[in-house]
């Protein structure tokens, strides 16, 4: 139990996918300047990550146990199929959704959060119930990492920045001092 | 998604949304310099950051990266007239992948340690924007000679974007390039270089020092105009 409390605190914020992996970003930089949207897109790729995990564990034992080479491609045919069927979900039951994260939605499939998500868990070797726990945490922390970049750039759009800062240069020092908060994590306990 | 078919003549078939003929030398050039993928386009950010933390990391995705581009761009430029439409993505990214398993196997038996630092983020080279961004709006639209003039300017860009940041963060980070020391033992590292928040640092810099450059660009020519 307390091995899964660990994986899920420390995806959350030790090792946040986003900011401390590097996993994600051009959602990242693209789609948070507003709130709203940053954390619905949040929560479409916690929803796909969820996916994956259990796809990518059945993948693992059942298909892959073999041919392990085949384990990139087999692995981004399932998120592009689990993207598609997300991305009709969301156009029938929450249209105005779908025309917020516009061309967003579908390039969850290069993502690089889930790809990633299920190559870790492979090599960590997570059974089923650690992997969801891991995708667990990883989405919320995406989520995190995405809400509270969207909250400092709708300050941002008031604030007075000086002309030479105003594209993605302010952005990414931004993303830099978040980055750097979450750092402070790294304290916490060490993996069992 | 059925894109409007167009009258095809016989001599130069008509795509729609195809780029602009152009000479060899310029989809080549463009890749490098005005449409730098990570410098101008911001495309393949999370690889760019996660491994120049040093040059031999960051030169070696590079080159990775080069390798699955030309061979992708080839092959989906090569076979753009049997892939339909509607599948077109879904065709695109299995031959990535392909492509990127090849890569990743070579490397694991060729430069173990390398691949070890790498880690996943080869395999992660499959969703890296820049190759599905160029299959779409380039490779799929055009003959193969220029997808591949088009892909090896673009790789080469990401390459050399690539390898300054991490010669920089590698430098300030542990004092050494390519493991020699290099700023003498009376340097203290800036540790903070060499981990996440200095990528996203080193970046930032970077994007702050092009618009500092632009603004003056456009100060001076507006002072002479006057």
């Amino acid at each position: 139990m307390s091995n899964l409390a660990w994986i899920f605190l420390s995806t959350l914020l030790v090792n946040n996918f986003t900011l401390a992996m590097f996993l994600g970003l051009c959602s990242f930089f693209g789609v948070t300047s507003k709130i709203e949207t940053a954390w619905r897109l949040g929560a479409a790729n916690t929803f796909v990550l969820l996916i994956t995990a259990v796809s990518a564990w059945i993948l693992n034992t059942y298909v892959l146990a073999t041919t392990p080479f085949l384990r990139t491609i087999a692995f981004i045919v399932v998120i592009a199929s689990t993207v598609q069927i997300v991305e009709m979900i969301i156009k029938k039951y929450l249209p105005v959704l779908f025309r917020e994260l516009g061309i967003y939605l579908p390039l969850i499939t290069t993502n690089c959060a889930i790809l990633g998500l299920a190559l870790f868990q492979t090599t960590r070797g997570y059974t089923l119930v650690e992997g969801l726990v891991f995708a667990l945490g990883a989405g919320l922390g995406l989520t995190l990492a995405l809400t509270l970049m969207a909250s400092i750039r709708e300050r941002l759009d008031v604030a007075e920045v000086p002309a030479l800062a105003r594209r993605m240069g302010l952005v990414l020092v931004v993303a830099s001092c978040l980055s750097m908060a979450f750092m402070g994590f790294a304290g916490m306990g060490s993996a069992p | 998604m059925t894109a409007p078919s167009e009258p095809v003549s016989a001599s130069e078939p008509l795509v729609p949304g195809a780029p602009p003929p152009a000479t060899l030398w310029v989809d080549l050039w463009s890749g490098i310099a005005r449409d730098n993928p990570v410098l101008v386009q911001m495309l393949g950010l999370c690889p760019t950051m996660a491994v120049s933390n040093s040059l031999a990391n960051g030169v070696a995705m590079g080159i990775a990266t080069l390798f699955v581009l030309v061979g992708s761009s080839f092959l989906i430029s090569a076979s753009r007239k049997h892939i339909p439409n509607e599948v077109r993505l879904t065709s695109y990214i299995l031959i990535i992948a392909t492509f990127v398993t090849v890569a990743d196997l070579a490397l694991a038996a060729g430069f173990p340690v390398i691949s070890k630092a790498l880690g996943p983020f080869v395999p992660l080279i499959v969703v890296n924007c820049i190759i599905l961004g160029r299959a779409e709006a380039f490779a799929g639209k055009v003959s193969p000679s220029r997808a591949v003039a088009d892909a090896v300017g673009m790789g080469l860009g990401f390459t050399f974007a690539l390898s300054g940041l991490s010669a920089f963060r590698e430098v300030l980070g542990s004092g050494s390039l390519l493991g020699y020391h290099v700023l003498g033992s009376h340097f203290e590292p800036w540790v903070f270089m060499v981990m996440p928040p200095g990528g996203f640092l080193t970046l930032g810099l970077i994007f702050l020092g092009m618009g500092w450059y632009g603004t003056r660009k456009a100060r001076r020519a507006k002072e002479r105009s006057a």
